[in-house]
């Protein structure tokens, strides 16, 4: 089998071993990223420093320096992240060339423990869009089908890791960025609990919202990631102090358990209804069926307060992010446009903005400016934050009953690209199942649960536990999709179209 | 029901230089959206309380103990337009607040 | 700019009734800055003093010093407030480019303090009782320079630059509520009760609280209300009144131009004004309008602060005593009457006398170099005493008279040099040449030219009319240069002359 086809898991194994090196490893992801990347475009940039990374974790192997378990193996990272060398755009035209004077708390973690960066994934602009058409740079393609998308906002790393460009990436996930794009893409994508991973460094899109986490092709894969990325930072003031588990080890017991026996499985109610396709449906009815004959026990669950999730969510989405993006002023960093004749420097600033933000990204700024304005603040964003406290109560009821959540990771499988450019609050209505999960801060896996029978697309399934008990995704992820795989006798991801090596823009030099 | 002349306010509150097409075409679309979120009113009664952050912390504070730095270079690398080592605006015209 | 019109003070207060507030914002002298590790120090090299956090950069994010958190709590038990059980920071959304994030990260409808009472003594000694809505806390803006135009000012300017090394100090802003009742001293008592908070954070220790160097800053608000109406009026806000004087001279404007604006039955624009220190007027600033829209929300990044019962107990039993019960106690110690130490007082000047006492000098030493001298050269140069020297000069100085190492008028040179930056009294006496000459044996060579010139003046000392000397001791320190004790000249005359 090629590296590119490994798994994180089985490469680090590898390397450990000594039975290859970083740099004949990375050298065939840059290979795979030269022959796919221009028809899938999940890459803004392509490091220019990954083979010096590799050689070095290679030559301090065989110096017999002690190394983490995934020194070596490449990653891809978000372009939400600020990298010191590497542009770090968010997708977006005014960012466009910005090379931050520091790293991400995650990526000094990723350096730490000696992962290779291969370069930054493209993404809805500013993370807004669940489709990744929104981004500056152009569309990414999803590999099982080129005219559709990967999923958003984060749609670039899910498609890296679903083409086998890069085994690992990292996501982050504000309104299911992360489990809608791994659930449209057969990858798999985890958003932990707020503040288990530091958003330092992570250009914000929404404060309250937003997280980092794993993308990759396998549970255990996200679970070793997890490990890297976690913890308490004292640069980020939501960042936990919690001392957290070994993930990788959680689900390594589910995987060689396959069971979920004593497990009690909630299905959310309101989130498998109306408007789901049919194909998902069935997947994840056969999903449930398969976890019953492992050994849980399935139990209906209501959460009433969902269905205005959507709602609030719209409303605190733009609302914070009317007020993150305001830095974006031509003064400091980034691009600025000089209107005609010249300009006061508030006409300059009201000029770049103009050119430099996309549609989605004017739509929801002046949607927040609206929610956060004087005498409608109560009405809108004050209310919200009250949908909020309902909706955590909803969570802390069902899981009383429940150990998990469980539930289609997206209504549909991919759709079309510009199907939905044209109507955002269709747009928005796709995030109707991840959103809860950002609102409560609980953790959420999207992992996949075999193909629609109707299109042969992705199906994902979309797993919630308690805050805090990230473990406890890993550990039923695990077994999952251990069970799932026993059943298939081969991965998901396997049975996606091997793409046609195409000219590459990024390796032509063409990177942003 | 969200007019254009409220757009052009948010967008100059904003500092977004819409152009006259955009306003028209954000009064509509925002219309149809603030109608579909305005329902979190109904559910948010007075008993029940906003919730800010997802996780409940407190009291997260850091010791008065100075860290590293920039360098005039570094904060300057990504200025559209600096002179020595400040960094360069248009006339504001307004004042200082 | 056009001068306004001003009524004449006396009719504008027998026609109305000075409505006064006040926003004092206090520079937290921590060690760094509210929100990011960078050192709490503006000046030097623009633009080194910075984090990614102070710049506002993409992915940056805040967190809170605790020190200034125990500052803020402390300053709001010395003004008599209650601490907040939970408070909260908040988003203020403005554009501006001294303002890196184009938001302030301040505290809106939960602020760290709440509900105090500040007595204020005005010249007379009567107490004013201001009572304080809230202190909050917030951070600093970058510092913006208007290059272009002729004047420096913003008006005219061709572009502005921006230093962002004071952006994210530590500060701490006090709201009082509205003040009734100053009448015709409501400038004298805006005065005294700036002074009165520049007192309390110096002896909180919390901040240098230099005026002059925008430490303390205050924004002044007035409303007129005619006598008799009930009606409150239209008020303004002064900003940029960097000095105690200042801060009268702006209350007595305002009072005088907006009368003006009433009695001809004109109307007062809610606005912000400026101060001009140098014509002594303020002018128009931006209108307050809708577009001061600005949006509050709890800031995200942030969690609420809670301190617990036990940490404000704490710094409760760590508070100084108050100015008012310490000029009480101050006064009785240095045993001075009531016109001297409300003389000090009103000069604003007790701190430094308290830091020259304790430095070594008599409190009477200390009040006549304080009070003398060194308020003259202020008063000349349009400066605070505090900022020409230190306590420690003072006291230095004091110390080399009461030695006989300088006389008055020398050390009065000495203070010129200290002023003028040429270093410490030591230093200036050692650079300019400055003892006095206590070898005798120069001041008798002296004197004798002196007698042999004037053999008259001998005569006459000789025949026991002594004040004849006063002619020798006056020409004997004039060959001197003044370095000599005049005293111990006389003496010398005397015998000398006895002698010959």
């Amino acid at each position: 089998m090629t590296l590119t086809r490994l798994s994180a898991e089985t490469l680090a194994a590898r390397l450990a071993a000594k039975e290859v090196s970083s740099v004949e490893v990375t050298q065939a992801h840059l290979d795979r990223i030269a022959a796919v990347d221009g028809d899938i475009h999940a890459f803004l940039h392509i490091s220019t420093s990954a083979l010096a990374t590799a050689a070095d974790v290679d030559a301090r192997r065989l110096d017999g320096e002690r190394l983490s378990p995934l020194a070596g193996v490449p990653i891809a990272i978000k372009d939400v992240l600020c990298t010191i060398d590497m542009p770090s755009t968010a997708g977006s035209r005014i960012l466009e060339g910005w090379v931050p004077p520091y790293d991400a708390t995650v990526v000094r973690k990723l350096r730490a423990a000696h992962l290779v960066p291969l370069g930054k994934t493209n993404m809805d602009e500013f993370a807004m869009g669940s489709s990744t058409e929104h981004s500056a740079y152009g569309p990414t393609h999803n590999p099982w089908d080129l005219e559709r998308i990967p999923g958003g906002s984060g749609g670039g790393s899910a498609a890296a890791v679903a083409a086998f460009e890069s085994p690992l990436a990292l996501g982050s996930d504000t309104g299911g960025p992360i489990r809608q794009p791994a659930a449209v893409t057969g990858s798999v994508g985890v958003k932990p609990t707020y503040g288990g991973v530091s958003r330092y460094g992570a250009i914000a899109l929404a404060s309250s919202l937003d997280q980092v986490g794993p993308v990759t092709r396998s549970v255990v894969d996200a679970a070793m990631l997890h490990d890297v990325i976690g913890g308490h930072d004292p640069r980020d003031s939501t960042s936990l102090r919690d001392p957290w588990p070994s993930f990788t080890d959680a689900a390594r017991a589910g995987r060689d358990s396959r069971s979920l026996a004593g497990v009690r499985v909630g299905v959310v109610k309101e989130l498998n209804g109306d408007g789901f396709q049919a194909g998902v449906r069935s997947r994840f009815a056969e999903s449930l069926e398969i976890m019953a004959a492992a050994g849980a026990e399935i139990v209906e669950v209501s959460a009433p307060n969902f269905e205005y999730a959507i709602a609030a969510y719209y409303l605190i989405l733009p609302a914070e992010a009317s007020s993150n993006l305001a830095k974006f002023d031509s003064v400091r960093f980034g691009m600025r446009v000089n209107p005609v004749g010249g300009g006061t420097v508030e006409e300059v600033m009201a000029a770049t903005r103009e050119a430099g933000f996309g549609d989605e990204v004017k739509r929801r700024i002046i949607l927040g400016t609206y929610a956060l304005s004087a005498g409608y603040y109560d009405a809108y964003y004050g209310s919200a934050q009250k949908v909020r406290t309902l909706i955590q109560r909803d969570f802390d009821a069902a899981f009383e009953k429940v150990d998990v959540l469980v539930s289609p990771a997206a209504p549909t499988t991919a759709f079309k690209l510009g199907e939905k450019l044209n109507d955002p609050l269709a747009m928005y209505l796709n995030d109707i199942t991840t959103i809860p999960a950002n609102l409560a801060g609980v953790p959420g896996m999207g992992l996949p649960m075999g193909l629609a029978p109707e299109d042969g697309l992705p199906t994902g399934l979309q797993v919630m536990a308690p805050a805090r008990q990230d473990a406890r995704l890993y550990s039923f992820g695990g077994a999952f999709e251990a069970l799932l795989e026993d059943k298939w006798g081969h991965t998901l991801l396997s049975q996606a179209p091997s793409l046609e090596p195409t000219e590459m823009n990024a390796a032509r030099g063409g990177a942003v | 029901m969200i007019t254009t002349e409220q757009v052009a306010h948010l967008a100059n509150l904003a500092r977004i230089a819409l152009t006259p097409q955009e306003i028209d075409k954000l009064a509509g679309e925002l219309g149809i959206i603030v109608d579909a979120i305005a329902k979190v009113s109904e559910v948010a009664g007075a008993d029940v309380p906003a919730t800010s952050h997802p996780i409940p912390l407190t009291n997260v504070f850091r010791p008065d103990v100075p860290g590293e730095t920039l360098t005039a270079a570094q904060a300057l690398a990504g200025a559209p337009e600096h002179d020595g080592s400040r960094f360069k605006v248009s006339a504001i015209l307004g004042e200082e607040q | 700019m056009a001068k306004a019109e001003l009524m004449d003070y006396d009719l504008a207060i027998e026609m109305y009734e000075p409505v006064l507030g006040f926003e004092v914002h206090v520079e937290l002298n921590t060690r760094t800055k509210m929100f990011s590790d960078a050192p709490n120090f503006f000046g030097g090299e623009p633009n080194t003093n910075i984090t990614p956090v102070d710049l506002g950069l993409p992915g940056s994010l805040p967190v809170v010093n605790e020190q200034a958190i125990k500052y803020s709590i402390s300053l709001g038990l010395a003004l008599g407030c209650s601490i907040a059980p939970s408070s909260r920071f908040a988003r203020k959304n403005y554009f501006y480019p001294d303002l890196a994030k184009n938001y302030q990260i301040s505290q809106f409808d939960e602020p760290i303090a709440f509900d105090g009472n500040v007595e204020v003594e005005l010249d007379d000694g009567r107490v004013f009782q201001v009572s304080i809505e809230r202190a909050h806390m917030e951070e600093d803006a970058g510092k913006l320079t208007h290059v272009g135009g002729s004047t420096g000012r913003i008006q005219g300017a061709e572009y502005s630059l921006v230093d962002y090394n004071r952006a994210g100090i530590p500060l701490v802003e006090i709201v009082t509520n509205m003040i009734h009742g100053a009448e015709r001293d409501a400038p004298e008592l805006a005065k005294a009760y700036v002074s009165t908070i520049r007192d309390i954070v110096r002896s909180l220790g919390i901040s240098d609280a230099r005026m002059e160097r925008g430490n303390l800053r205050c924004d002044a608000n007035i409303s007129l209300s005619p006598r008799g109406s009930g009606i409150l009026g239209t008020r303004t806000e002064t900003k940029n009144v960097n000095s105690l004087r200042s801060v009268e001279r702006t209350i007595r404007y305002e009072i005088q131009r907006q009368a003006a604006i009433l009695a001809k039955g004109g109307t007062i624009i809610q606005e912000t004004r400026h101060w001009h220190e140098d014509t002594g007027v303020t002018s128009a600033g931006r209108p307050k309008s809708d577009a001061d829209d600005y949006r509050y929300f709890p800031e995200p990044d942030l969690l609420p602060v809670e301190p617990s019962d036990a940490l404000i107990a704490e710094l409760r039993a760590a508070l100084p005593e108050s100015p008012l019960l310490m000029r009480r106690r101050l006064k009785a110690d240095w045993g001075f009457g009531d016109t001297d130490f409300q003389s000090v007082v009103n000069a604003g000047l007790l701190v430094e006398l308290v830091d020259t006492v304790a430095a070594g000098a008599s409190p009477q030493a200390a009040r006549k170099w304080w009070m003398g001298e060194i308020s003259r050269t202020a008063n000349d140069r349009g400066l605070e005493a505090a900022s020409l020297v230190t306590p420690a000069q003072v006291a230095a100085l004091v110390s080399m008279v009461d030695s006989g190492e300088l006389t008055d008028s020398l050390a009065r040179q000495v203070l010129e040099g200290v002023i003028a930056g040429e270093g410490t009294p030591a230093e200036v006496v050692a650079a300019r040449g400055l003892a006095v000459v206590s070898d005798d044996g120069a001041l008798i060579a002296a004197i004798d030219a002196a007698l042999a010139s004037q053999p008259d003046v001998l005569a006459k000392i000789r025949d026991g009319k002594v004040q004849a000397a006063g002619a020798v001791i006056g020409s004997v320190m004039k060959a001197m240069k003044g370095q000599a004790d005049a005293a111990r000249v006389r003496e010398l005359v005397l015998v000398r002359a006895s002698e010959q």
